[in-house]
């Protein structure tokens, strides 16, 4: 991150502004894959005026970066209205789809709309896997095609890769063909839990051992020594902090309206079309109750050697039944990464007598509920 | 720019902006190249609506800001071209089309 970056980010965060925002504007969507944490039916989807309203609030309250994403945004008729609407409110935008739908045309409005960039789901370079995630015939071929005509027009595009056990071998073939296509890639081995609660989909995680490789990959992480070095000593600022952006800098919002800390912390904050954005925003017992979580008071994680360089997130520890408690899924990215247990693994093991064990997938020995 | 000639200035519609604790942050979307205006710097973005003639944003420079006229001018066009430089501010001897400024949330 520049230095201009932070100081805009330092900025926000002190006159609690909500510099980044991301709106769902659907949740239907043409693939059903297999990881997904949505229910796919409209359960009564903002209108379009709703949208333009909730632009004008996001706009007001001083947010510059705009997510558009869902769901598959392109279900959405309108997508390109409120998408041009959005860009006069001189949002820096972002759109997140899996570009089956786009062709020529939707290329086209989409260079002209000058978004940032377009970030498109691609889970392997070969149809058999990738279709078998996202349970769409052609769905791969398609969703190339889109990439290849944005790209051919100028517009940034980025290839997103969720790894699970499903395409666990296909992570470089993917990057192989985001280099071919000219676009960036990045790949995420975070599985999220179901919006209801339901946890089944963490088992298409990637295990323990595969999550090291990960880590330990020069590729991908750059420095591996330094990636994956030994935690430096804990000290004061690495326990008053704050954790994530989450409801410091950033928020979501549903198509339905609901605003939550972020896409991936479904604590509902309150609804748009019944409160103004800023009153959520500032007053919300709940987005309160999030911005006042210090690294210092978390219960276990306070003691833990990787608190300072931990991702631990605070939305899927909420899922995990506790937002001031350990991040299960993060422990496992700091085990991987240094081989070092977290103090929340370390009280699972005192409690059971285990041990990791490499090659298996650790949030089967740590989970807590 | 000529100092002879009516001179128009106008955001670019491409970029996107916003004010941040009294300063206008830029970016542009193609390269996320990022701008951080200060207080006269903001006033001339405000300003550059493609109809307001330069030596109007000038006047309200030397306002606001208790500066001389010539120091002033010579600091806008600086600025101006800067920012045109970068392809986020237009420059013409013509009124140009542009979108009204947001406001700094209340």
């Amino acid at each position: 991150m520049n230095v201009l970056m932070e100081e805009m980010n330092r900025r926000a965060l002190a006159l609690n502004i909500p510099l980044g925002a991301q709106l769902d504007v659907t949740y239907r969507c043409n693939e059903r894959c297999i990881h997904c944490y949505l229910d796919h039916d409209d359960h009564g989807e903002m209108t379009f005026d709703e949208m333009k309203d909730v632009l004008d609030q996001l706009a007001d309250a001083g947010t510059l970066f705009l997510t558009l994403s869902g769901g598959e945004v392109f279900m959405r008729m309108d997508f390109f209205r409120i998408l041009e609407y959005a860009r006069k409110l001189s949002f820096c935008i972002k759109i997140k789809t899996n570009a089956f739908m786009i062709r020529e045309k939707e290329a086209d409005l989409i260079r002209d709309s000058d978004v940032s960039s377009v970030q498109v789901s691609i889970y392997s370079h070969r149809p058999e896997v990738h279709d078998a995630i996202t349970l769409l015939p052609r769905s791969l071929e398609r969703s190339v095609r889109g990439i290849r005509l944005m790209q051919e027009r100028g517009v940034k595009v980025i290839i997103a890769n969720v790894l699970m056990r499903q395409n666990m071998a296909d992570y470089e073939g993917v990057r192989a063909l985001a280099k071919s296509l000219g676009v960036e890639s990045t790949i995420d081995p975070t599985i999220t839990p179901k919006m209801d609660g339901d946890r089944a989909i963490l088992g298409l995680g990637i295990g323990g051992q595969e999550l090291r490789d990960v880590m330990h990959n020069a590729d991908l992480v750059g420095n591996v020594d330094e990636f994956c070095a030994t935690p430096p000593p804990v000290g004061d600022e690495d326990l008053d902090t704050v954790p994530c952006s989450a409801s410091h800098t950033y928020c979501y919002i549903s198509p339905y309206g609901d605003v939550f800390p972020c896409v991936q912390f479904p604590l509902p904050t309150g609804n748009v079309r019944k409160q103004k954005f800023l009153d959520i925003w500032r007053y919300s017992p709940q987005m309160n109750d999030v911005r006042s979580i210090r690294p210092r008071e978390l219960p276990v994680c306070s003691s833990c050697s990787h608190i300072g360089t931990c991702t631990r997130c605070p939305g899927l520890a909420y899922m995990q039944g506790d937002m001031r408690g350990p991040s299960v899924q993060d422990c496992e990215k700091s085990y991987a990464r240094t081989g070092i247990p977290s103090a929340n693994m370390k009280l699972r093991f005192a409690a059971t007598g285990g041990h990791p064990v490499e090659g298996q997938q650790i949030v089967n020995l740590v989970q807590i509920q | 720019m000529s100092c002879l000639m009516t001179t128009y200035v106008a955001r670019s519609k491409q970029v996107a902006a916003r004010m941040l604790g009294g300063e206008m942050m830029i970016m542009s979307p193609r390269d996320t190249t990022l701008f951080n205006l200060n207080d006269v710097g903001s006033v001339i973005w405000e300003s550059a609506d493609g109809q307001t003639p330069l030596d109007d944003i000038v006047a309200r420079l030397c306002v606001e800001f208790d500066v001389a006229p010539e120091v002033a001018r010579q600091d806008a066009e600086t600025f101006i071209q800067e920012l045109a430089e970068h392809g986020i501010m237009h420059v013409s001897d013509q009124p140009i089309g542009a979108e009204p400024p947001r406001q700094e949330p209340s």
